[in-house]
């Protein structure tokens, strides 16, 4: 993927078995962003193809991607701070159904209701329904993240450093919360967080200067050498 | 048959406007360039100098007296205005700040209607005469008005460039928190800009007054007009607003070899919507890598 | 009752009470106000139908439009043409002529709306009503020109069952019925699945794009809904005062439009219609006193409340109308 010049990443070329939790790693700069925009429709490679399912998804836009049942939560929180928690994910659920209706209460579309809650339920956020989404601590937002991004269904789930800016506490609980839903999804997951990932993932990408450095379980990239001197060592 | 006379005529016409234009518009651009400020009431600050000029030329009989005392006025008046109404919304989205110069634009129309009533004003032109220019005698007077606002734009220039609060200006329109980390007092900047502003308005005001009669309402048809410099031009972008000056009004006056006045100003209208669907960062913007 | 607005659900009593009062109120007026009062009454209606339409975009979308005097304009003199020139003179349309003027400038600004934000839609919107008002000024033989057009009033009438001509409280009576139910009409929207999409888009634009809503269709629908109002507006206008006039398309009327939706509160239909009755009413009070140049204090009170007052006067009650 090349901006101008820079090439921002060279010849990344990466392959994520259905069901698996899979990591991308790597010091700042090392095209994590870059290639997750690639991946979600904000960006269009300049070279190289994205295959989903069998299917082309190079180029699409954000809608149709979300479309393909792939989701994602942004590093830096993204939310409709002006809106109820319960109203967050419940547009997000609405997206799949109903969302043309123009003449009928939104609160008469009950499934569309209870499937939110249930996806509040699963992020721990149930009895903060009623609350304005801005008056959310920092770590019960970046759970709404997951939560809206798990509201539309997906098969693949993008995650954004969802740990970002948590207390031990908060990362413990968005690393057992992750472990639960992640029974029948794809999870990617960028992250910075050394111990949230190794206790995660299956497989590790490591990601430096754009070019893929090593890829593996978390005991092999832990033992490699080539890793532990770019990364580890910060 | 291509009247060639008629469009030599109007390409002169649109040069003289497209400077008049420029200085307005350069006054606007700078303004959204540093504080992203949309000034609704931009043309008003305009129609506010030129009155200011009559007031006093009355007085005093001399034309550059009158430019100067209404370049000084505007500029307080507009740095007044900055301090009371505009930088309680620093930090507010676009539309509060449309929206409040728009409040500003009623009334600083309203008050001028008040205090010079409906009937226009004119102030006498400093240096009258005429020469020939094909088939129409042309006054000399609009070579004046081009000349001057060229010369006060290439003030700004230089002061941007090489005057050491212009290069705080420049500064502080980059990076507003890198200017204010290494000491620059952005808030006076800003300040100061807007009262830059309103004062090349205002000279416009007073250059343009002896060609037309000024009333109240003239400000609206400015304020649009530099609206659409301000976007074919490139938001921000000095150097392309008053290219893009010079461009809307040689179209516009071209138009008026075919069409009334009233209906040429669609002219630009139609540039800007081009714009807008082509290359929406302006015209004379260089292409973005 | 209760039960239910303790869970959030349902309007509450307070609101439906508030709603017949103030429709009440507005139905008996013809019988209490004098005439100019009355009059006066009738068009804070219209001018708060437009308000309303208004809202959609700029309140409940989040894209500013400078350009409602475009569709309220050719409303009006949609309904000029129709009553102009069909025999005998048929309100139904009129009105129907006054929508599909507006939904033809409408479909123009939903093109535009799909490619440029913020501040180059409102510039672009703005520029549409100049236009509107150079073609409508200049255009002498189509339009009247600078003089507008003048015609009869049509009577109320279903054809081959009745035809009453309008007294001024008849006119009143229909124009209350069509704003109400343009109201009601327009909060089931807001309220509706897609309304919710609406506000997910003021409220975070490209997250909405992200959980899978393709936007440009959402707010092609936006403006075409709120152009339909706003050019129905503008029919009921022409039909209660009998004529059309290119003042109507100025800017100075889209300007009102948005005084009208900040000083009352956006996002919340019923605010608007409180702003524009505000406005009107200080415009009457204050040209009794400043004559002419009323809108001196009138824009120092509009630029005061942008400034410290930004929700407007209703804008509290955002949150509880929209659940």
């Amino acid at each position: 993927m090349r901006f101008g010049g820079l090439a921002a990443l060279n010849q990344v070329s990466l392959s994520i078995p259905r069901g698996e939790i899979r990591a991308i790693i790597g010091p700042n700069g090392a095209g994590k962003s870059t290639f997750f925009n690639c991946i979600t429709g904000v960006l269009t490679p300049t070279g190289g193809r994205i295959l989903f399912e069998g299917d082309d998804i190079t180029g699409l836009p954000p809608h149709r991607i979300s479309k393909k049942a792939i989701a994602r939560s942004y590093q830096i929180t993204n939310i409709l701070p002006g809106a109820t928690v319960l109203e967050n994910v419940r547009i997000a659920v609405q997206s799949r159904h109903h969302s043309w209706s123009l003449l009928r209460h939104h609160r008469a579309y009950r499934d569309v209701i209870e499937r939110a809650r249930t996806v509040l339920a699963s992020v721990g956020l149930a009895d903060k329904a009623q609350e304005l989404a801005a008056n959310l601590s920092h770590g019960e937002q970046r759970n709404l993240e997951i939560g809206i991004a798990l509201a539309t269904e997906p098969k693949l789930l993008c995650l954004d450093e969802p740990t970002a800016g948590m207390s031990v506490t908060e990362t413990h609980a968005t690393v057992d919360l992750i472990r639960r839903i992640a029974a029948n999804l794809t999870i990617l997951i960028v992250e910075h967080d050394m111990e949230v990932v190794m206790g995660l993932a299956r497989t590790i990408t490591v990601l430096h200067y754009g070019e893929v450095l090593a890829e593996g379980s978390p005991a092999a990239i832990q033992a490699n050498p080539r890793v532990q001197e770019v990364y580890l060592k910060t | 048959m291509i009247p060639f006379d008629q469009i030599f005529v109007q390409i002169v016409n649109g040069l003289v406007n497209g400077m008049i234009l420029a200085l307005v518009a350069s006054g606007l651009t700078l303004i959204f360039g540093i504080m992203d400020i949309v000034n609704f009431a931009h043309g008003d600050l305009f129609m506010l100098g030129a009155y200011i000029g009559t007031t006093a030329f009355l007085t005093t009989g001399s034309f550059w007296i009158a430019l100067v005392a209404s370049v000084v006025v505007m500029a307080v008046l507009g740095a007044a205005l900055q301090v009371t109404a505009l930088r309680p919304l620093l930090g507010r989205d676009p539309l509060t700040t449309i929206l409040a110069t728009f409040g500003l634009s009623l009334v600083i129309q309203n008050y001028a209607l008040w205090q010079y009533g409906p009937v226009p004003r004119k102030i006498l032109e400093p240096v009258s005469g005429h020469f020939r220019l094909f088939y129409v005698e042309y006054p000399w007077y609009r070579i004046v008005i081009a000349l001057m606002s060229a010369a006060i734009i290439g003030a700004l220039y230089l002061f941007m460039k090489y005057g050491k609060h212009g290069i705080w200006i420049r500064a502080t329109t980059q990076d507003r928190v890198m200017a204010a980390a290494m000491g620059i007092p952005v808030p006076w900047v800003h300040t100061v800009v807007f009262a830059i502003g309103a004062a090349m308005a205002a000279a416009s005001g007073v250059l343009f007054g002896p060609t037309v009669g000024i009333n109240h309402a003239m400000g609206f048809d400015f304020t649009l007009r530099a609206f659409v410099v301000v976007v074919v031009g490139g938001m921000g972008n000095l150097g392309g607003s008053i290219l893009a000056s010079i461009f809307i009004s040689l179209l516009e006056s071209l138009a008026t070899i075919w069409v009334s006045p009233a209906q040429a100003v669609i002219v630009s209208f139609v540039a800007l919507i081009l714009t807008l669907l082509i290359r929406p960062t302006g015209l004379f913007v260089p292409t973005p890598k | 009752m209760s039960a239910a607005r303790a869970r959030g659900e349902g309007p509450s009593a307070a609101y439906w009470t508030g709603f017949v009062v103030v429709v009440g109120a507005l139905a008996l007026s013809p019988l209490v106000l004098p005439e100019f009062w009355q009059r006066f009454a009738t068009e804070i209606l219209i001018w708060g139908l437009l308000a309303m339409s208004s809202d959609i975009l700029i309140g409940y979308t989040g894209m500013v439009s400078f350009g409602h005097s475009a569709f309220f304009g050719l409303g009006m003199y949609g309904a000029a043409a129709a009553l102009l020139m069909l025999r005998p003179p048929n309100l139904w349309l009129a009105l129907a002529a006054g929508l599909v003027a507006a939904a033809v400038v409408a479909v123009f600004v939903a093109y535009f709306s799909t490619r440029l934000r913020d501040i180059y839609f409102s510039i672009t919107t703005l520029v549409f009503s100049q236009i509107f008002y150079v073609i409508i000024f200049t255009w002498t033989e189509v339009t009247g020109g600078e003089n507008g057009l003048t015609f009869r009033q049509p009577p109320l009438a279903l054809p081959g069952l009745f035809s009453i001509p309008f007294t001024r409280n008849g006119l009143h009576w229909f124009v209350l019925a069509v704003v109400t139910v343009s109201y009601l009409l327009l909060r089931r929207v807001t309220q509706s699945p897609f309304g919710m999409v609406l506000q997910s888009i003021r409220e975070n634009e490209p997250r909405t794009r992200a959980i899978g809503y393709h936007v440009e269709r959402y707010k092609i629908v936006a403006v075409m809904l709120s152009g339909l109002f706003a050019g129905l507006a503008g029919a009921l206008y022409a039909v209660q005062n009998k004529f059309a006039a290119p003042d109507f398309v100025l800017f100075l009327v889209s300007g009102e439009t948005v005084i009208f939706n900040v000083m009352g509160g956006m996002g919340t239909l019923v605010g608007p219609v409180a702003g524009a009755a505000f406005f009107l009413l200080m415009k009457e009070v204050f040209s009794r006193v400043f004559y002419e140049y009323y809108l001196i204090p009138v824009g120092i009170i509009f630029t005061l409340m942008v400034i410290f007052l930004p929700q407007g006067l209703l804008g509290f009650l955002r949150r509880r109308l929209n659940q």
